[in-house]
């Protein structure tokens, strides 16, 4: 790790000035948190028409194979590599497909989740398209390195600006530049041109909207970025926006939502585990998590909406008739819902949709229930 | 009437010994969209610079301080239901609560908008 505590920035920080944001620290970066037409604003715009999102923060990378890359198995060899550190069936990944999955401690705690695609070229079997998240991404390097450095390579794309386009219109004003990207669907992902510059396209995004990641080298993405602009239907929109997005949509955000002290299915991350997988019981801590889901958790994460107009924040204790059962992690107030709404885990026999529970705000009892995630229905192009 | 600020960006509008207290055009800004605003009940007595309610936004939650010590008369109850009034207008419409002051003399320790307005350029 540096000693270097300066905040990085990304590739699009000057456009980001100019289009008037407020720039704030995030995952050691200085990163848009909201444009002048504030939160709210963009949160709502995003659902109805085009939000467009720097993410460049984040960890995107690939991991090659040493030897053998793109030859015949290569892509079964370095599954078998990765599958040491995920419990998901990544050897079945058909080529151009994405799974969520987890980064696994040896206990099974999650160590961060993150994206991993098979590319479609046969040229590139053996190589994964991986995205981390931006605060844990020199963890989950060193461990890549430290537990599989001696048979792959990690390349950072440091070289690189990821953007995230979301929202019902993001295909109509993607295909004008990547012709043909309306035909992947949700978790799919293509290497394709937008003037003669290689990106990396994919159908996915952390809003519950339909929408696509774009991977651009860093001296292209300012213009592409502008163009993407240029269009009516286009706002740009920072990570406050993006957090209560996710939120409605139920996603968990890593460091809050889950850590390194929860097992997957815990957190509501089960499914990440294919049957392969769950019968190899061959991964960090399978015991630990195939229990878990034998015998059911003893905390569950859920969807809380607070029954009065108090949104809850993150830590905010969970009681019920007095005893404390659980607490928020993530909390806030919703701009579709209308409301506050938050989520958090609570001992597993209050996880029920409909139950009545108490959140301690500022050492009130405000009236919340559990409530079904997500809060805003996902728009995804299966 | 005359109204004062503070660097905690409240403004406090004095008739006598009755003051209006709410926050600043500038600080709504600054917060963005107001989603709740949490008031003390009639009666409770505060000090100067004592928490006295809570305004959210969509991102997160801030602390509005008593200005100056007195008690609290009347709470905004309009806010309950329609707390973008304090985006929409914050010196007006969308004031906190009315307080009996205890102390005047701590009016001379505030801004006047003048002076307010040069704090506020020089953020």
């Amino acid at each position: 790790m540096s000693e270097d505590t300066s905040l990085k920035t990304t590739a699009l920080h000057a456009l980001h000035i100019e289009l008037g944001a407020k720039m704030v620290a995030f995952a050691g970066y200085e990163m848009p948190v909201q444009y002048p037409l504030g939160v709210k604003d963009e949160h709502l715009w995003t659902r109805a028409k085009a939000g467009l999102f720097d993410v460049s923060h984040m960890g995107p990378c690939f991991l090659f194979l040493k030897e053998g890359l793109g030859k015949a198995g290569a892509h079964e060899k370095i599954a078998a590599l990765i599958e040491r550190l995920v419990p998901s069936d990544i050897k079945a990944l058909k080529p151009g497909q994405s799974r969520l999955t987890v980064l696994l401690a040896e206990d099974g705690g999650i160590l961060d989740d993150l994206i991993i695609t098979r590319p479609e070229n046969d040229e590139l079997q053996g190589m994964l398209y991986i995205v981390v998240n931006g605060a844990m991404k020199h963890q989950d390097w060193a461990v890549f390195e430290d537990k599989l450095g001696a048979e792959t390579t990690l390349k950072r794309a440091d070289d690189r600006v990821l953007l995230a386009l979301q929202g019902p219109e993001a295909v109509n004003v993607l295909k004008a530049f990547f012709p043909g990207c309306e035909d992947l669907k949700f978790m799919q992902s293509k290497r394709m041109y937008w003037n003669d510059v290689r990106c990396a396209v994919s159908r996915c995004g952390y809003t519950g909207e339909d929408g696509f990641e774009i991977l651009i080298f860093a001296e292209a993405a300012g213009d592409f970025t502008r163009q993407l602009l240029s269009d009516e239907r286009v706002e740009p929109i920072g990570l406050a926006a993006r957090d209560s997005l996710r939120l409605e949509a139920g996603l968990c955000l890593y460091g809050h939502d889950m850590d390194a002290s929860r097992e997957p299915v815990e957190v509501g991350l089960g499914w990440v585990i294919q049957k392969r997988r769950r019968e190899a019981a061959d991964f960090p801590g399978a015991e630990r998590i195939l229990t878990a889901r034998a015998d059911g958790p003893a905390q569950v994460r859920v969807g809380i909406k607070p029954l009065e107009r108090a949104p809850a924040r993150e830590g905010t204790e969970i009681s019920v008739a007095g005893e404390v059962i659980g607490i928020v992690t993530s909390g806030g107030f919703g701009p579709s819902v209308g409301g506050p709404i938050a989520m958090g885990y609570v001992a597993a026999a209050y996880g029920a949709p409909g139950t009545k529970i108490d959140l301690m705000v500022r050492g009130k009892a405000r009236a919340a229930e559990v409530a079904t995630l997500p809060f805003v229905a996902h728009n995804y192009k299966r | 009437m005359t109204i004062y600020y503070t660097k905690e960006h409240e403004w406090i509008s004095v008739e006598g010994d009755v003051g209006t207290v709410g926050i600043t055009a500038y600080a709504a800004e600054q917060l963005g969209d107001v989603v709740y605003v949490e008031l003390p009940d009639a009666d409770t007595e505060f000090s100067k610079g004592g928490e006295m309610a809570v305004v959210e936004s969509v991102k997160a939650a801030s602390d509005l301080y008593a200005p100056i010590s007195g008690t609290v008369t009347e709470g905004n109850s309009d806010l309950a239901d329609a707390p973008e009034t304090v985006n929409e207008d914050a010196e007006g419409k969308g004031w906190f609560v009315k307080l009996t002051l205890s102390n005047t003399g701590e009016l001379d320790g505030l801004m006047d908008k003048a002076a307010y307005d040069a704090f506020c350029a020089g953020q």
